[in-house]
């Protein structure tokens, strides 16, 4: 169904002031599914996130979608590790991106309505989103995010600050968009999560794709000894 | 110290009597300044916030140049006005000197680099806030600006309000270009500075309290339309 993958990247690099921060990565993504990268950090891991998504300026190689690159950034959306809240009430912040596309207000209000019923925000709809806890926040960036039904998520991190409970109705969540055929790419420091979430496995090592594999795979017993190490949950340099 | 009391008991018989000249110049005071605010927040508003989304060569020195003229004197920009307005001068053919288009005209000159100067200050604050989100969601450079407008409107209420306060308590520029022609162009300000040059104090204090008033109840009735500082709003 996807017009947007496969995704070819070939020595993509990214640089700020000389140095390196990711690359060079040669990799292709494609098929439905949950991509979960790790990887200590500083290994680049947003960056690279961003890179692919094209917030980040891509200092050398190329990102080739298999569409426009105008329709590919119109079919991704991005979730921040901190939420950014707009200055509105809930209701307003996850209609934000539907009207920017020209829908309707009110058509636009009563979409933002079913999602925040659908992610347990019905109740909060005219609170303001600023003052809303943090698990609140990451579920309404969620449902702003997923308004669009965008082909492709990429999610940075996004349990990073929040409890167990939080971090269970967020997965469930995204287990709803992926059944509804949206691909993840989740970076993310939480094995466990990593573990119940990846179909396939990024593992990112000083900005370079150290290790890349199908989940069962991976976690069976990884091929370098830098990813069996950061598994065990040792420090790796 | 008597004075004082002359004046607020001017002030006073003047508002209980409906005094129709206060209530003339009270009225050209404000649709002088009202206008002007309009005016300058049109422009100072989205200048605001195209400097703070776009990246172009001159911004730093646009942003430094309208601090700087937030600290422009009145006398001058009135004697530029009046200079450009004057019948010798490139406009003079439009016959605005001593009218209140050319006070509005002048005030709008003082207000617009103030407005713009602390609306850009917020503005900036918000957009390192949404910058991410918005450049995720591809919005246009219209579309940014139209989003940091309306979310930091509570703000940019503050910045229109400073303008208005400039404005209302302004005399060297409306005096210059205006003239403080009786029934034309005579504002509270003008008024009270004549006032004071003739000696009558107790009618200078009287109109200076009918000011403050004024402005007083203008910012509140502002304040009360936009819903500021209520509970659990920005």
């Amino acid at each position: 169904m996807s017009a947007l993958l496969p995704l070819t990247v070939t020595g993509a690099e990214a640089r700020r002031r000389g140095k390196t921060l990711v690359g060079p990565v040669d990799l292709t993504m494609d098929g439905p599914g949950t991509t979960v990268v790790i990887g200590p950090n500083g290994s680049g891991k947003t960056t690279l996130l961003s890179l692919l998504h094209g917030t980040a300026r891509l200092s050398r190689g190329t990102i080739t979608w298999n569409c426009p690159l105008e329709q590919a950034r119109a079919a991704q959306a991005f979730v921040f590790q901190r939420p950014v809240m707009l200055r509105r009430n809930v209701r307003d912040n996850i209609a934000y991106p539907l009207q920017l596309r020209g829908t309707r207000r009110p058509e636009a209000r009563a979409q933002a309505d079913q999602w925040a019923e659908r992610i347990g925000l019905g109740d909060m709809l005219d609170r303001s989103a600023g003052a809303l806890s943090g698990g609140e926040q990451q579920k309404l960036a969620l449902a702003r995010a997923l308004i669009l039904k965008p082909e492709l998520l990429f999610l940075d991190e996004p349990c990073a600050a929040l409890d167990g409970r939080s971090m269970r109705e967020i997965e469930t969540i995204l287990a709803n968009a992926k059944a509804e055929g949206t691909k993840l790419v989740l970076a993310t420091h939480d094995m466990g999560q990593a573990r119940r979430m990846a179909d396939d496995v990024l593992f990112l090592l000083h900005g370079r794709v150290h290790e890349a594999r199908p989940a069962p795979e991976f976690f069976a017993g990884p091929d370098t000894a830098e990813a069996r190490a950061f598994l065990k949950g040792d420090i790796v340099e | 110290m008597l004075d004082v009391w002359n004046g607020l008991a001017a002030a006073f018989w003047l508002v209980v009597r409906l005094d129709p000249d206060l209530i003339e110049i009270t009225l050209r005071s404000l649709q002088v300044t009202l206008t002007a605010l309009v005016i300058a927040s049109l422009i100072a508003l989205p200048l605001a916030a195209l400097l703070a989304v776009r990246r172009f060569r001159w911004r730093r020195a646009v942003i430094a140049v309208l601090n700087a003229l937030m600290g422009l004197p009145p006398v001058v920009v009135g004697l530029v006005v009046y200079i450009l307005l004057s019948r010798s001068g490139p406009f003079g053919v439009f016959g605005l000197l001593f009218t209140p288009t050319a006070m509005i005209i002048a005030q709008v000159i003082i207000i617009v680099p103030l407005i713009a100067s602390i609306a850009h200050q917020s503005l900036r604050e918000l957009w390192t806030d949404y910058h991410d989100l918005l450049i995720s969601l591809n919005v246009t450079q219209r579309q940014k600006m139209q989003t940091l407008l309306w979310d930091a409107r509570r703000a940019l209420l503050t910045a229109a309000l400073a303008g208005f306060g400039r404005a209302i308590g302004e005399v060297g520029a409306i005096m210059i270009v205006g003239g403080n022609i009786d029934h034309v162009t005579r504002v509270l300000t003008t008024a009270i500075a004549l006032e004071t040059g003739r000696g009558d104090f107790a009618l200078a204090l009287g109109l200076g309290f009918v000011l403050i008033a004024l402005a007083v109840t203008v910012n509140l009735v502002i304040h009360g339309l936009g819903r500021t500082e209520r509970e659990g709003r920005w």
